[in-house]
């Protein structure tokens, strides 16, 4: 349908003024505001990535052509090698993470283990805890030397060793996967909730036990949903910074996003460091083509929509067993390393134990009241992530609009630029970013400007998906029906439109906000000595070694957090997070 | 007097043809129904009149103005019309009188005005008492009469209902039929209304526009439409019926394996000629009678039962006329009842026996 107000108003132009006038005088509003917005994403979208492509084939300095950075990137042992580290870390952080979160899935899907909200529980508390906040919670738990973990074990047994080193490479797979193990949990979950019961029943009625139903039927009819997680969780994995910066440079142990981080150190090379991110980037669009590839195949019955009845499988004593561990993969991902933390941010000297003289608020006051940094870099997280979730928003919502309302052609191109973002890692998005913007001639390199466009940009894809389906949920005859009693498309929007979005619009803003306040990756190699964050600050202070003011910060994130996730569950409902699953 | 007028309306898509010619002038205050099953262009054409969709070909006009040309197209909030969606539409987030006052809101009405008359409306359709609630609280029922009243109470030219019963349950459905026509009697506005179901267009109606693949098969009154079909679409579509092919001579009108004197017709055949055509005959028309005894009326033919089926308001009967390979289907009263295999007289309306072409 074309708008047809303006082509009214265009006919009843009398008469026709030539060239350039009429031109632009046929140009309707809303194509004005498709270039608009086609003019944005290429801004946030196109040019990163372009300039990511385009740098990564030029000699620094003089921009011409040249294949050396490529020579370079791959050129040396120890860069293929951490190639190599970051796909094992991938692989066998997906594989932990299917230890922890099957079981989980199954026994909340469908088993009759009581207290399911726990296992709930231990999903939330993963997401609210980031992972470099993990890994810093269990530093003071297993660190080799002043983990209470390993004291414990030597004044045990008297050994020397640790018994568990948190800096190696299964520390971090450990904290990846603490931290990322939610997402096979929901993509399990979401495919066990497809299957109906008739499906387990019919191998019941022909003699099959409980668990060999369960191993033999309902897990090969989720396989699909488990393995569209294990994407997710390997591409998570690959991209991440923060725990391969706080665990592995320590530990010697060199990752892509590390390299990549020390591209950008001394000597500076930006264009090797595009070029190394090639890898990343093209892996990460594969394999969620797969993955979409995959969960769109048709025959599986995890994907044909309603699930038909369930009922709760009675596993007897084994309730108790699957509650345990639920529990067991919370304490570990959530209650341990927080409360270690909290512990931590209120004592003097972590080593000191738990002692009334060891008590303290200094770490609380020196960051609210004596150092400009942290109350800069607070300032800065909220200023930032609440900056960029409007504009992202805002731009979501234009593009949703036009696209649902079917209001201009080509709409979606648009749609696809929003999503784009979702295919490429936050780390790459960063080096795009600077590629594009940091050199003259806009050289925002060390501006807030850079920083809220780089989040903007990666959270582009959160906003689009909830902004359309907000518009999917309003039948255009609402607007219709405001039209048809003479109000104008502008008036139907303030009226109805908007009135009924604001949940949605409320929820995206926080889907937004929650991850951009604690974000590090694409921070990292955007920001300056002015425009630093809490996340980039922790990272800096854990490199001091000062873990009990790591500690207070952590828990500033933590409990902000919290509020906000509190703040959706009230005012959104409780599924507001769990509308958009990555 | 002509309010809106619709001139050899087209709309395509691409190849896909939505209206393919559509002409048909509607009086002030009339009620006309579009009727056709889904896909037959009813709706393409409502949203024409609407102003949501430009026509490819043809004009629109309403009180002689143009609404609608390929060309130029009047918005539809310039058009003076209201509209009944199949879902209502009712906003969520406003109360049941703050939707039927958004109209008049519009309008630019004083406060005080627009306070009597959506109370005054809402009085009409008997939702006065729940004019505070907000529509997340009312029935199916509820809503479409607050649609209702938020289409009429801004006094319209013409009011549009896309198939507004579709989503109310059976009974609910019946009543609302006789409230619509009730509702048009009492403010005559001139009214097109979209559906499927002949029963709302025959109660609601003053005229029927019967709609195939893009084109109205007849526009007539509900009696004629039933009565008189001019298509085998329409004999098909309105009611069920049985369709004979026959050879029509200068004295009798033979079918498959039977005949009937053409004067028993008196006229009823007039200007047809002569030659091959087929014939609606309506399975009420046609009365049974027991064998052992001829009726006395002239177009009577012997036939055996072959299936029965009780629904109990009627009997439905399938017979076979002797030496025929056709089978009629009877309506009978509860009180008539034959046996399967039983041997009958079928005695024909010879005014009920229509042909369509």
């Amino acid at each position: 349908m074309t708008d047809n107000t303006t082509q009214y108003s265009r006919t009843a132009t009398v008469e026709p003024p030539a060239g350039l006038i009429r031109r632009l005088r046929n140009l309707e509003p809303v194509n004005l505001l498709w270039f608009a917005l086609f003019a944005i994403l290429i801004v946030l979208v196109v040019g990163p990535i372009g300039f990511l492509l385009a740098v990564s084939f030029q000699e620094g300095g003089n921009g011409a052509f040249t294949l050396d950075n490529y020579a370079e990137a791959y050129g040396r042992w120890r860069y293929l090698e951490a190639l190599i580290n970051s796909c094992l870390l991938g692989i066998c952080t997906a594989a932990l993470c299917v230890v922890f979160a099957v079981p989980m899935a199954w026994a909340v899907s469908r088993t009759n283990m009581p207290a399911k909200w726990f296992a709930w529980a231990s999903v939330l508390g993963a997401f609210i805890l980031p992972p470099y906040l993990t890994s810093i919670g269990w530093i003071l738990i297993a660190g080799p030397n002043s983990g209470w973990l390993n004291e414990g074990w030597r004044w045990l047994t008297g050994a020397e060793a640790p018994l568990f080193d948190i800096y190696s490479f299964f520390g971090m797979v450990l904290m990846i996967a603490l931290n990322a193990f939610p997402f096979i949990f929901l993509f399990t979950k979401a495919g066990l909730d497809m299957i109906s019961s008739e499906m387990e029943e019919a191998a019941s009625i022909l003699g099959a036990s409980t668990w060999y139903t369960s191993i033999k039927i309902t897990l090969p009819l989720v396989w699909p949903s488990i393995l569209g997680g294990i994407i997710i969780v390997f591409l998570e994995s690959i991209a991440l910074f923060g725990v391969p910066a706080i665990l592995g440079i320590p530990a010697r142990i060199n990752l892509v996003t590390t390299q990549l981080f020390q591209f950008f150190g001394y000597p500076f090379k930006m264009e090797v460091a595009a070029a190394y991110s090639m890898p990343l980037l093209l892996i990460t669009i594969c394999l969620i083509w797969v993955q979409r590839l995959m969960l769109n195949r048709k025959g599986f019955v995890t994907q044909t929509g309603k699930g038909g009845e369930r009922r709760e499988i009675d596993v007897g004593r084994w309730k108790w067993a699957l509650l345990a561990w639920c529990g067991f993969v919370g304490a570990l991902a959530m209650y341990l390393p927080g409360y270690t933390m909290v512990v931590a941010s209120f004592s003097e000297a972590w080593g000191k134990g738990l002692t009334a003289e060891n008590l303290t608020l200094q770490h609380y006051y020196d960051i609210f009241f004596v150092q400009k940094l942290t109350q800069e870099a607070i300032f800065n997280s909220f200023f930032f992530a609440g900056v960029a979730g409007i504009g992202a928003l805002t731009i979501a919502l234009c593009v949703a609009y036009v696209v649902s309302r079917k209001l201009v052609p080509f709409a979606n191109v648009l749609a696809f630029l929003c999503m784009a973002p979702f295919v490429i890692p936050g780390i790459v998005l960063a080096i795009g970013f600077y590629a594009a913007y940091a050199p003259p001639p806009l050289a925002l390199y060390g501006t807030s400007g850079i920083i809220i466009l780089a989040f903007m940009a990666r959270f582009l894809p959160i906003s689009y998906g909830t902004a359309a389906a907000g518009m999917r949920s309003i039948n255009p005859e609402m607007e219709e029906a405001v039209r048809v009693l003479g109000g104008s498309r502008l008036v139907a929007i303030r009226h109805v439109v908007a009135p009924l979005l604001k949940k949605t619009l409320f929820a995206g803003f926080l889907l937004v906000v929650i991850p951009a306040t604690r974000e590090l990756s694409a921070a990292i190699f955007l920001v300056g000595p002015e425009t630093r964050v809490m996340s980039v600050l922790i990272f800096d202070m854990t490199e001091e070694g000062r873990f009990e003011a790591v500690a207070a910060l952590g828990c500033i994130i933590l409990v902000t957090t919290t509020f906000l996730v509190w703040l959706g569950f009230k005012l959104v409902g409780r599924d507001f997070m769990m509308r958009t699953p990555r | 007097m002509t309010k809106l007028a619709l001139h050899n309306l087209v709309k395509r898509y691409g190849e896909a043809v939505a209206v393919d010619g559509i002409s048909m002038e509607i009086g002030e205050g009339e009620f006309v129904s579009l009727l056709g099953p889904s896909g037959c262009g009813k709706t393409t054409t409502l949203r024409m009149i609407a102003g949501f969709m430009k026509p490819t070909e043809g004009v629109i006009t309403m009180d002689g103005r143009e609404l609608s040309s390929p060309k130029t197209s009047l918005p539809p909030e310039r058009r003076d019309m209201s509209m009944i969606f199949q879902s209502y539409a009712i906003w969520p987030n406003m109360t049941v009188a703050q939707n039927v006052g958004f109209g008049l809101k519009l309008r630019k009405l004083p406060a005080d005005e627009i306070k009597r008359q959506t109370m005054e409306i809402l009085e009409v359709v008997q939702m006065a008492h729940l004019a505070d609630r907000y529509p997340a609280e009312l029935s199916g029922g509820q809503q479409q009469r607050v649609a209702l009243a938020r289409a009429i109470v801004v006094k319209p030219g013409v009011l549009l209902l896309d198939e507004p019963l579709s989503n109310l349950d059976a009974n609910l459905r019946e009543e609302m039929r006789f409230e619509i026509r009730r509702l048009h009697d009492e403010f005559r506005i001139t009214t097109v209304y979209v559906t499927h179901d002949q029963g709302e267009a025959m109660v609601t109606s003053d005229r029927i526009a019967v709609m195939n693949a893009g084109r109205i098969e007849q526009i007539a009154p509900p009696y004629e439409i039933y009565n008189r079909p001019e298509s085998a679409f329409v004999a098909g579509f309105i009611g069920r019926t049985n369709f004979l092919d026959g050879e029509l001579a200068a004295d009798r009108l033979s079918f498959d394996g039977f005949a009937l004197d053409r004067r028993v017709f008196n006229g009823a055949l007039e200007g047809r000629g002569q030659g091959r055509m087929r014939f609606s005959i309506r399975p009420q028309t046609i009365r049974l009678h027991r064998g052992d005894t001829r009726p006395g009326a002239a177009a009577a033919v012997p036939a055996a039962v072959t299936e029965r089926a009780y629904l109990g308001e009627t009997w439905d009967y399938v017979v076979t006329p002797e030496g025929s390979g056709s089978a009629l289907r009877v309506a009978a009263l509860p009180n008539e009842i034959h046996q399967v295999g039983d041997r009958v007289w079928l005695e024909f309306d010879p005014k009920q026996v229509i042909a369509i072409g």
